[in-house]
């Protein structure tokens, strides 16, 4: 059964794979050719086919994390040639197709590099910092029930559709893996920006954008630069214009603090 | 044993409102004293445990992704369905009951489903609260849109993220709670076990998926918000770790399983590309409203374009056979998933597929491009035409989109009753978990709705029920019934490990989606029924005996979950089969052969299986045994369904 593309000729690869037991090993890049692998695959799909085969010769099958395969759960990472989720823009790695890569390439794959994102077991990273952010104030304070009706708040549709842009993010970690200093800025950003806009949100801007950023300080995230790499790797284009919005909200925040503490 | 659905009297209207006040209330001082477990946490879990701990009971809260914000809820992609009747269509809760029971083909419960359209105007209501950016018209208002079964636009949306957008409003809420303290989040902790203390729901055995670790948890009540079981056939739209053992565990411990058969086959996904295809992609049902689907008119014109020796675009428009417009004139390309899936098939089944598998059909938007303008179809379906480009390297407003029917969704679940509780007592189940509200087939966009309706609006109140009269005593994870099931846990994960043969988990899960697809997929009949139920059996053995399962169970080990996963679908798998036997008659999704109208229809025998069958478990390798209860329908006539 053919693809797409039945011309596509199938691709002999070498791959670099980062392998570490547990968070308190030491790990090594492994090297691992891998045969045959149809252009019309995706990049995890070939390590699918690379762990069937270890598995077969009893070695111990690659450690990584992913779920939907269809770009939106976040879950799937790998740091590939250098490139958080691999060399197309706007794309997640298992979203990546391998017609993308040619024969003979060498292909080295490494976790999401950050302190505050420990390895657990190869390239599976512990991103658990980022829903402790979350929860520092990612939220609009209601109760289920006893809100108004839906249509009571009407929202410009061009304010709605900047609030959907941030609101996409899926929390993957490109953003840390990307920038030099690993700061989580993008992501913080992404909802503060996005509940700062909705009149929803704007009750509670000054304590969610302070105790988000504090959160963000206490995992161990590094500063923003303002490089610009988070933008450039997003899988799904949260804009840098989110950043600027943050340092806007928390300025003023901590001017006028409400913060009593 | 006698199914008590515990619907209550009176007025299908005024049902729910009764029962809400009739049922008993927990003090507000004493719902501390309550512990809840709830296990999952999509749409229907993370707004169940938010909801809880917004009341004051104290939940724990697990899942088995790396954190709640994964939960497979979060792909799905068209929409949510509201009786808002916002755009003046003649929408009303009645329309929207009225719609889901026929979509269900009559197999569904009317006075679940007629609450579900109630307390769905209060979902919408409640997003927009939390933030959730839905699609909006240039005066500000909510935009909505139509969706398949339906003949009015009762559907919110973002964009084609509308899961997304509700999974993180509900997690958000989550995270408010577990700030709180209210909420304690279990990520990466898998349940492996029901324990039941004096024949009661009182707590689960958890495996931590970092350290291996089996762990034990006690409470007054568990919920079950665990999803679905489409992987029983390997290649679905559902998540890689999509798994039934939590529900499947529960069953072997007493839950009642009802209706396992009814398997939703989506109409438009993208097609298979090779062997190493590891999940199928949807394409959202939304397409389908400015979407064409069509095949060549005759075999010999599909025959040529599969060996290329012409082009879709050198078919003529008097050679192109638009079945569902010409069969189903009054929906069109918009008829339910499981006409639309069945259509197709039988297209393809006639050798009119294309595709080089020639398992494929066109679904075509040159026409909604020519009307409506390339942009503006772009801002309808942007991100799925960027999607189904990515993975199949073809450009979509160029040439037609190439769609395939797949595994979707299960209509099947833990039975419950109308207070979401399962036949043990304490043991409730919600969202696609259950079986409740979408009969033998699920129109579009009524998941999220049941997910969250379940969640917020309909467990907080039943629960409560339960638990006032639950005394506040907590049951020790020291208790023998944990410690035995932890027991069973830890063998049953050493077994495993100890096999060491020669077939990988995934071999054997591959061969079970294909028994499954071939002969309890979109059609079946008797004898191939009973002959996957044989090769189901055998292929089970032989997981027993061959399966090889590296390292070991107290360390990151994702071959191992992979295993006892694939275990408890080798054991569901052929419920499934049983269930699809028995029901001699064709419903929504369920389609035997050999009960079809002449127009190749299904054809429903109320007489005779207008019931949910419930299941219960007496033993691997046992036959399992029915419970019925029955189906009445005071506010639907039943009808051939027809959208015609």
């Amino acid at each position: 059964m053919a693809g797409s593309n039945p011309n596509a000729k199938p691709m002999d690869l070498t791959l670099k794979v980062w392998r570490q037991k547990d968070r308190n090993s030491a790990g090594s890049m492994v090297t691992y050719p891998v045969v045959g692998i149809s252009p019309d695959m995706s990049f995890l799909e070939m390590l699918d086919v690379l762990n069937e085969d270890l598995l077969r010769k009893g070695e111990e099958p690659i450690a990584f994390d992913h779920d939907c395969r269809e770009g939106i759960c976040g879950m799937c990472s790998l740091f590939i040639n250098g490139r958080a989720h691999g060399p197309e823009r706007g794309t997640t790695t298992c979203q990546l197709h391998m017609r993308h890569f040619s024969h003979g390439d060498t292909i080295t794959i490494e976790p999401w590099r950050a302190a505050a994102f420990p390895v657990h077991k190869d390239l599976i990273v512990d991103r658990s910092a980022f829903d402790r952010i979350q929860q520092a104030g990612g939220y609009i304070s209601v109760n289920t029930g006893g809100v108004p009706d839906a249509n009571e708040i009407p929202i410009p549709k061009s304010i709605a559709d900047k609030a959907f842009d941030a609101a996409t993010c899926i929390g993957c970690g490109a953003c840390v893996a990307a920038c030099k200093n690993a700061s989580a800025m993008l992501f913080v950003s992404a909802k503060v920006s996005q509940m700062a806009m909705l009149p929803q949100g704007k009750t509670e801007r000054k304590t969610r954008a302070e105790n988000m950023v504090a959160q963000m300080d206490i995992e161990g995230f590094g500063a923003c630069s303002n490089t610009g790499a988070c933008a450039a790797e997003c899988p799904v284009g949260i804009s840098l214009e989110n950043i600027a919005m943050l340092n806007r909200e928390y300025l003023g925040a901590r001017l006028t603090s409400e913060n009593l503490a | 044993m006698i199914l008590d659905s515990k619907i209550p009297e009176g007025n299908l209207a005024e049902k729910w409102d009764k029962h809400k006040f009739n049922v008993k209330l927990v003090n507000p001082a004493n719902k501390r004293k309550y512990d809840i477990i709830v296990v999952g946490t999509g749409l229907a879990g993370a707004s169940a445990a938010a909801t809880f701990g917004e009341l004051g009971y104290n939940v724990k809260a697990f899942c088995f992704q790396d954190s709640p914000r994964r939960a497979h809820s979060i792909a799905a992609q068209g929409g949510i369905n509201a009786a808002k009747n916002y755009q003046n269509d003649g929408d009303s809760i009645f329309r929207l009951f009225y719609d889901t029971v026929k979509g269900g083909d009559y197999r569904a419960r009317e006075a679940n489903v007629y609450r579900l359209a109630q307390v769905s105007v209060n979902i919408i209501d409640q997003c927009v609260a939390q933030g959730v950016p839905f699609a909006r018209e240039y005066g500000g208002l909510l935009a909505n849109r139509s969706f398949g079964g339906a003949q009015v636009s009762r559907t919110f949306y973002a964009r084609g993220q509308t899961g997304q957008q509700l999974l993180l409003g509900a997690y958000s809420a989550l995270n408010r709670q577990i700030a709180y303290g209210k909420v304690k989040m279990y990520p990466r902790t898998e349940m492996l076990d029901l324990v039941m203390v004096d024949g009661k729901a009182r707590g689960i055995v958890v495996r931590n998926l970092i350290t291996g670790k089996i762990e034990s948890h006690s409470a007054h009540a568990v919920v079950l918000a665990t999803g679905g079981y489409g992987n029983v056939f390997f290649l679905s739209t559902n998540a890689m770790g999509s798994n039934a053992t939590a529900a499947w565990r529960a069953h072997k411990k007493g839950a009642l399983f009802a209706n396992p058969c009814y398997t939703q086959i989506h109409p438009t996904c993208i097609p298979v590309s090779g062997d190493y295809q590891s999940k199928l992609t949807l394409m959202s049902e939304s397409l389908r409203n400015d979407g064409r689907v069509w095949v060549p008119k005759t075999k010999e014109i599909a025959e040529r374009l599969r060996k290329g020796e012409i082009t879709v675009n050198d078919i003529a428009e008097a050679d192109r056979d638009y079945y569902l417009e010409r069969k189903y004139p009054a929906f069109g390309n918009l008829v339910p998933r499981d006409v639309a899936s069945r259509n197709a098939k039988l297209v393809c089944d006639e050798g009119r597929g294309v595709g080089a598998s020639g398992l494929a059909v066109y679904l075509d938007f040159a026409d909604a491009i020519k009307r409506e303008g390339q942009p503006a179809i772009a801002a309808k379906y942007g991100n799925l035409f960027e999607m189904y480009a990515k993975i199949t390297d073809e450009n979509p407003y160029e040439r037609p989109m190439r769609i395939y029917p797949a595994v979707h969704y299960t209509m099947g679940g833990l039975w419950v009753d109308y207070n979401l509780m399962t036949n043990i007592p304490g043991l409730y189940a919600t969202g696609e978990c259950n079986f409740s509200d979408h009969g033998a087939n699920r129109l579009g966009a009524s998941a999220l709705m049941q997910g969250l309706a379940d969640g917020y609006f309909v467990i907080p109140y039943t629960i409560g029920d339960y638990l006032a009269q639950t005394p506040y005593d907590k049951v020790s994870t020291d208790h023998p019934a944990f410690k035995e099931a932890e027991a069973e846990v830890i063998a049953k994960n050493n077994q495993l490990l100890s096999i060491n043969g020669t077939r990988t988990v995934d071999d054997f899960h591959k061969a079970l989606g294909l028994i499954m697809w071939d002969y309890c997929g979109m059609a079946r009949n008797a004898e191939g029924l009973k002959f996957a139920k044989q090769e189901i059996r055998k292929l089970r053995d032989e997981f027993w005996r061959d399966v090889k399962v590296t390292g070991v169970n107290e360390e990151l080990n994702q071959t191992l979950e992979k295993a006892y996963r694939v275990a408890d679908f080798l054991e569901l798998g052929e419920l499934m089969v049983d269930d699809a036997l028995h029901r001699n008659e064709s419903c929504g999704g369920h389609f035997r052969e050999e009960y079809q109208t002449p127009e190749n229809e299904a054809l429903r025998d109320d007489e005779n299986f207008a019931y949910v069958a419930a299941w219960e478990f007496t033993g691997v390798g046992n036959e399992p045994v029915l419970h019925k209860e029955e189906l009445k329908f005071e506010n639907v006539k039943l009808t051939q369904r027809s959208y015609k």
